[in-house]
């Protein structure tokens, strides 16, 4: 165990036990307050260039395995963890916490006051931070000015980075009821599993793909994913998503989908203080008055001023189909005259409650028109 | 969907007195409840005939009525009352059973009244356990094989098929009351034919073992408009086999992963839906097979549940506020988060901590009772504590039990790494401790899997600790990275002092030089999503403190900790009554307390609460942190009984301010000779008594004193190891007994006290402030000297005592007072014997009897208590209305009579071989709780209480009467009575004899001793009900085995039964009033108005 430092951009400095693999990290410091499914934060795309900070305080104890990745690796730039477990204990553990991540390299800190942490967060909003461990390790001000050197998530453009650098296809589970094309921002696999599951077959497409390519197959229906970085700095992606609605495509978008459909419609997207990340987040879906209880992992969001709004980019009228118990930010966009809605939330949960599956059925209702 | 605006009134049902199985936990939600319809403007009406209970104070609803749960008296408060609506889920499975009797009697369509929170299908759905099954299948989830039997044929028939072993389960008992696990055939005969007697449906539900299993349980609410949420996940430490009440729990869940967890979710949502809970809270219990994740449902309560205040406390969402919000109509959206005041009710609290709960037990109470956990609920109480770590939590709940041996150590263990694996192999409540041993001495976390099939995670977490315990020890020097190890993982001063060969005050000392104390945290319910508005804190060793400095004065109020015999809810209800006056009076109040169940610790009773042990250790990093942040007038000791006492020398020395009576005031009470010195100087007197530290001491003590003499510890509660011998030879077997539990010792002498026979015994509460003494009330024992006073049962006002005696035992009182210099509460026991008055004992402090008092007499003592101690004069809670101004020694006529009855749990405790335990009364207390009984005459409220007990006295039937020769002439009068109000009299041949030359008819009936095949003696029938009453005092050795025979089996009949014939005079007056009819009912209220009248009119 070798000592370990987080290193705030604020100037706020913990000591702690080395995580994972030594040397330095830098990323932007978010809290994320699932109690379970680490395994999926870890491997879930959308947190390229974050260190995340679990605030339970146990991570680890069921281990690691193949069936729970939402991707192929681990993506988060740095982990807190108050205590990792020593051993796994669950039938499905293949290997441990603390493998997984010296094999991904990823730097961690352990044994640090979390909730400190998290409470200078949620006060200051997110930020950027650094680990730095054994070699990495060095004087407060040089670490601090490493740390304040770093990149801002605000204008980050991180979807190349995590995209799928090729097409490829799944086949669709069952007997085939139609075609979906998505675009994959950092796409988590328990969305496959869920739009494969009900008869969809698959081309997933890298975030630079055009328009025309997109749209080559005359797919039934397009789906942007998940992914990181700010939907600001996302042009291309923007125009393309307008052509996909001009042609009228049916469109489902989860999460920075939602933001680029945001986009796409006209309106802005702006940062949150510290964004939500948990798997208890209460959403009101506003066309039976049910609340669902929803994973979220967004520090991001669309505004819409009222319930209802015209597109400026001349799509007709869009409703705010589901709102933040919380906080009331905007969490779902319904289009009222073209066949496209998105989520600001994850209904794919993985981790998280499954409460807001229909919307599956609702994009498969939607392209079966 | 807003408030419905058809409900305007609403009656309450609360859980009755606290028994194993259903403790203060329902008070805690009962008394939300009441809070909140009102604060929704609805006319509150409540039935409870606990009066120990915050929920009865007349300010928790409209209409109070301290009066028996049975459907016949809750129809005459619907017939009087007329609400619109029952609440039934708040109040236990009594409630619940009390809803569906009113039911099943037409009572609710009569009275046209509906149920909220939950119907009779969804409550049928959830207790019929086939029913629950074939629902649970229905939603697609699964449980394990079952059979349903009705007799011993079907048991066995069941046993076939599903194999051995196999759990036993009847239908609608609470706290898995008659269940048990059948290894074999004989097993199966007995639990199964106990279950079939116990279930009031007659029918036991057989099921495939799924032993050894992990177990979890969801807390739910779900309200109308479907919205569901889980509060809270619950892991068992302990495997399925044990019952969730006795498993050490854990919450959060912690060893599921994702895909698992929310599997049980989306279960448990199917199953609220298909139960049809509509509105409020519900727990599941699932078990998983740890080798493939198989899931099967066990069992759900449609109503809020020991669990959910568990849930409650460990989430910082007041489950039972909720669900009395939904119960009106309200949905989960539309009520806001206490704790942020900005997010709603809707979602699901996450926590960033670990809390741990460890069940309190009693079996040294019941030195017969087989002491193996089970699937039948045996602890008498909790402590729950909050660590950032489990490592941490559960070294705290494991000291918050104030129980020797209970928290982990590491000196000398006799036993062998095999025996102790053999031990564990059996669930004990020492098991935890066993396995800390084992592991300490070289067992493998594997072998200790192997023998419990504890989780392996939680193994290694106790491997983790010794490791710690292994590292301080070998440590070179006791430095700050060291002790900072062992603080992170929960070691207490204690235990690192026994590590390193010092004292608690050396290690304490040099951690503070070192500059090492907790911080506390906050339960916030988001896990620091939003900024929390509650001070709800607990201790971490970390870098930053969420205790917010203020500028108002404050005061500490320690709690009593875990519920046990002896000190339970009676002095959490003294607690909470000084947080709520001395809030009013503009002091900040600050709560430390560990038990989970209470209204203490529920984060609106006072200012501040810290979820913390009970120690010394941590009561005083308390007060530091809170020195730090403000003006600390001091601390309040004597409400919280003995456990809050027990600090009070230790706080004095460290120099923290103590409130009320000083700590060496105290002492004096307790320390024999000091206390004699007092009643000499006031001209009173003691029964002739001395003091022993050994066998020999007390021998000679007892020459000289005569026997029989009373024998009990000092500083104990609860007349724990106290008992009345007759000889030498009783002497000896007295020290071999106690001798394991190390309760005498040259510091903690040996009491022994002459006993006085047919003396009267006299309980007084009061307060003195230096200059005045105020008496609460004077209470006349129902027994005779002997039996423990939180055993027997009191009247209030006394009905053999005239007004004369009466205003000695007040000047006596105000003597002692002057002479301990008493600073708020006093309690003193008289004996009255040939109208000598002797004092038995004082305790300056608050005594069980504190809540009994003020319901029977309408007055707030505890809060004029904790006002005198504040600094207030008694004139002046009089003069601002606070006490009214005549006391409880001029009591004028007319006065309500309140009668306390205990309630015992003998029936909760069997032998290894499966026979109740002893249901005799003695010096010893074993009672669990109370009920009260308030009419105007006594023989009604003597019937009244013995109905809230559980057993209402029968309007015919027959009596059986076995007397001990010297109660003969006694007994008499009250069982010709009997005979002449055409009760059946069977009696043993003696006594049949006996009563023949009185005149009175009486059939003789063969004893257990003298029965011959096929002649039934009288435990046969009394097994077989054609007993309906039971009279039987003990005799000598010889009758003695026969006395408990017939004792166990009316426990098991669940029969009323005297053990005394004072008992039984007194409850003749009650047999012609049950023979009258239903009884009347009125409100703590009413009585309240009619008080006034008696004093101004």
């Amino acid at each position: 165990m070798h000592e370990a430092f987080l290193v705030m951009e604020n100037g706020e400095i913990f000591e702690g036990e080395s995580l994972g693999t030594l040397g330095k990290t830098l990323g932007e410091l978010v809290f994320s307050t699932g109690m379970t499914g680490y395994q999926e934060t870890l491997t879930d795309p959308s947190y390229a260039g974050q260190i995340v900070l679990q605030t339970a305080p146990h991570i680890g104890i069921v281990g690691m395995n193949q069936r729970d990745e939402e991707s192929d690796r681990i993506w988060v730039a740095g982990y807190i963890v108050k205590e990792p477990s020593r051993i796994s204990s669950n039938f499905r553990a293949e290997t441990t916490l603390e493998f997984e991540l010296e094999k991904s390299g990823v730097v961690g800190i352990s044994n640090v006051d979390t909730r400190a942490i998290t409470l200078i967060i949620r006060n200051a909003g997110a930020m950027r931070a650094g680990i730095f461990s054994g070699p990495a390790v060095s004087s407060e001000a040089q670490m601090l000015a490493e740390v304040r050197e770093a990149p801002e998530m605000k204008g980050r453009q991180l979807s190349n980075l995590v995209t799928t650098p090729n097409k490829y296809s799944i086949p669709a589970t069952g007997p085939k009821l139609g075609t979906v094309a998505i675009l994959d921002l950092g796409i988590k696999r328990s969305t496959l599993e869920h739009l494969s599951q009900r008869g969809l077959e698959i081309s997933v497409y890298p975030a630079s793909v055009s328009a025309d390519e997109l749209l080559s197959n005359s797919p039934n229906g397009v789906f942007f994913s998940n992914g990181p970085g700010d939907p600001q700095a996302s042009d291309g992606q923007v125009a393309l998503l307008q052509d996909v609605l001009r042609a009228g495509t049916p469109f489902f978008g989860i999460c920075f989908g939602n933001q680029l459909l945001g986009r796409a419609l006209g309106f802005e997207t702006y940062k949150l203080p510290f964004g939500h990340r948990g798997i208890n987040q209460p959403v009101l879906r506003r066309d039976n008055q049910r609340v669902e209880v929803t994973a979220h992992n967004h520090g991001f969001a669309v505004r819409v001023d009222g319930d209802e709004a015209l597109s400026p980019a001349g799509f007709g009228r869009v409703a705010v189909s589901h709102r933040a118990l919380n906080d009331q930010v905007v969490e779902g966009l319904q289009c009222l005259d073209i066949p496209a809605f998105a989520v600001q939330y994850h209904p794919e949960a993985a981790a998280g409650p499954h409460d807001s599956h229909h919307l599956f059925d609702k994009f498969i209702n939607m392209i079966k028109g | 969907m807003p408030k419905r605006e058809d409900i305007k009134s609403v009656l309450v049902i609360g859980s009755g007195p606290i028994v194993i199985g259903q403790a203060c936990e329902f008070d805690y939600s009962g008394t939300q409840a009441c809070r909140v319809l009102r604060e929704e403007g609805i006319r509150v009406i409540l039935i409870n005939s606990n009066p120990a209970t915050i929920m009865t104070d007349p300010d928790f609803a409209d209409a109070t009525y301290i009066e028996p749960i049975t459907p016949e008296v809750i129809e005459a408060i619907l017939a009087k009352e007329r609400p619109n609506a029952i609440l039934p889920t708040l109040g236990g499975q009594t409630a619940l059973n009390a809803a569906m009797a009113l039911h099943a009697r037409g009572s609710l369509e009569k009275y046209n009244v509906e149920l909220i929170g939950a119907n009779v299908a969804a409550i049928n759905a959830g207790e019929d356990r086939q029913a629950f099954k074939q629902l649970v299948l229905a939603a697609g989830a699964d449980v394990a094989k079952s059979a349903i039997a009705r007799s011993m044929e079907d048991c066995l028939q069941a046993a076939e098929m599903l194999g051995y072993p196999l759990v036993v389960r009847p239908s609608f008992t609470m706290g898995g009351l008659g269940s048990g696990i059948a290894y074999d055939e004989k097993d199966l005969r007995r639990i199964g034919g106990a279950g079939i007697q116990a279930s009031p449906t007659s029918e036991v539900l057989l099921e495939e073992s799924i032993l050894g299993w992990k177990e979890f349980e969801l807390e739910m609410m779900r309200d109308t408009n479907d919205n569901t949420v889980v509060v809270c996940s619950i892991e068992n430490f302990d495997p399925v086999g044990v019952h969730t009440g006795d498993s050490i729990t854990v919450a959060p869940a912690l060893t599921l992963t994702d895909r698992e967890y929310q599997n049980m979710r989306d279960v448990g949502i199917e199953i609220i839906r298909a139960v049809g809970v509509d509105t409020g809270g519900c727990n599941i219990q699932f078990a998983v097979d740890p080798a493939d994740g198989r899931l099967v449902v066990i069992e759900m309560n449609p109503r809020v549940s020991r669990s959910s205040a568990l849930a409650s406390k460990a989430t910082g969402f007041p489950i039972a506020k909720i669900a009395a919000k939904l119960a009106i109509g309200y949905t989960l959206d539309e009520i806001p988060n206490d704790i942020t005041g900005v997010t709603p009710a809707s979602f699901e609290p996450s926590l960033d901590y670990v809390v741990v709960k460890v069940p309190r037990f009693a079996f040294e109470k019941f030195p017969a009772a087989d002491t193996t956990l089970t699937t039948t609920m045996k602890s008498v109480g909790e402590a729950m504590a909050i660590g950032r770590t489990f490592s941490q939590a559960l070294q705290k709940a494991l000291r918050s039990l104030e129980k020797r041996g209970s928290s982990f150590h590491f000196g000398n263990e006799s036993r062998s790494v095999e025996e102790l694996l053999s031990l564990m192999s059996r669930s004990t409540d020492e098991r935890v401790v066993q396995v800390q041993q084992a592991l300490y001495k070289g067992a493998s976390a594997d072998q200790v899997f192997e023998a419990t099939k504890i989780d392996p995670w939680f193994i290694d977490q106790i491997v983790l600790i010794n490791e710690i315990a292994a590292f301080v020890k070998s440590a070179p020097e006791l430095d700050r990275k060291t002790l900072k190890k062992a603080k992170e993982h929960g070691f207490s001063d204690d235990q690192i002092a026994e590590l390193r060969g010092l004292t608690e005050i050396q290690v304490r000392e040099l951690r503070h030089q070192l500059g090492l104390r907790p911080v506390y945290k906050t339960v916030d319910t988001c896990a620091g999503e939003f900024p929390a508005l509650t001070p709800y804190h607990y201790s971490s060793y970390e870098q930053r403190s969420e205790v917010v400095p203020t500028d108002r004065k404050k005061i500490v109020i320690l709690g009593s900790g875990p519920n046990r015999i002896g000190q339970g809810i009676e002095f959490d209800y003294s607690c909470v009554h000084a947080a709520f006056a001395l809030g009013d009076a503009g002091y900040e109040t600050i709560m430390i307390n560990c038990n989970p169940e209470t209204v203490s610790t529920d984060y609106d009773t006072s200012d501040r609460l810290y979820f913390e042990p009970l120690t010394l250790e941590d009561v005083l990093e308390v007060i530091h942190a809170e020195s730090q942040s403000g003006e600390l007038l001091g601390v309040i000791v004597q409400l919280g009984g003995q456990t809050a006492l027990g600090l009070a020398k230790g706080l004095e020395a460290a120099g923290v301010p103590i409130l009320g009576t000083t700590p060496e005031n105290i002492d004096r009470a307790e320390e024999r000779g000091q206390f004699q010195e007092i009643l000499n100087a006031a001209g009173l007197r003691a029964p002739a008594n001395g003091m022993a530290t050994n066998l020999d001491e007390a021998v000679t003590a007892a020459q000289r004193i005569g026997y029989p003499v009373l024998v009990r510890p000092s500083f104990v509660l609860g007349g724990r190891g106290m008992e009345i011998v007759y000889d030498e030879a009783g002497l000896d077997g007295y020290f071999e007994r106690i001798a394991q539990h190390a309760l005498v010792d040259p510091e903690h002498p040996l009491l022994v006290d002459r006993f006085l026979d047919d003396a009267i015994e006299i309980d007084i509460d009061a307060i003195y402030d230096g200059q005045q003494l105020y008496v609460g009330g004077i209470m006349e024992h129902i027994e005779e000297a002997g039996i423990h006073s939180g055993d027997s049962s009191c009247t209030l006002p006394p009905i053999t005592l005239s007004d004369s005696q009466i205003h000695r035992v007040a000047e006596a009182t105000e003597r002692i007072a002057k002479g301990l210099n008493v600073r708020g509460l006093l309690n003193v026991q008289f004996a009255l014997a040939a109208d000598v008055l002797y004092v038995l004992e004082a305790n300056p402090r608050a005594s069980r009897t504190v809540p009994f008092v003020s319901k029977a007499l309408g007055i707030t003592l505890a809060k004029a208590a904790a006002l005198v101690m504040a600094g207030t004069t008694i004139a002046e809670i009089v003069g601002a209305g606070g006490l009214p101004s005549v006391d409880g020694k001029d009591l004028p006529a007319g006065t309500p009579i309140s009668v306390k009855e205990a309630v015992l749990p003998f029936k909760r405790f069997a032998t290894s071989d499966g026979r109740f335990v002893d249901s005799l009364l003695g010096p010893e207390m074993r009672s669990t709780g109370e009920v009260m009984g308030i009419d105007s005459d006594f023989p009604t409220a003597f019937a009244k209480s013995q109905a809230a007990a559980g057993s209402a006295l029968p309007i015919s039937g027959t009596v059986f009467v076995s007397v001990a020769d010297r109660d003969k002439p006694q007994a008499l009068l009250p069982v010709r009575r009997l005979a002449q109000l055409g009760y059946r009299i069977l009696a043993t041949s003696g006594t049949a004899k006996l009563l023949a030359r009185h005149g009175i008819k009486a059939e003789a009936v063969v004893k257990h001793s003298e029965a011959t095949s096929g002649v039934r003696s009288i435990v046969d029938m009394i097994t077989d009900n054609e007993v309906d009453v039971v009279v039987n005092t003990p005799s000598g050795a010889n009758a003695r085995v026969d006395g408990y025979e017939i004792r166990a089996a009316t426990t098991a009949a669940d029969k009323p039964i005297f053990t005394t014939v004072a008992q039984l005079s007194a409850a003749i007056g009650s047999f012609e009033v049950v023979r009258e009819g239903a009884f009347r009912v009125k409100s703590l209220q009413e009585h309240a108005l009619d008080r006034k009248n008696l004093i101004h009119g």
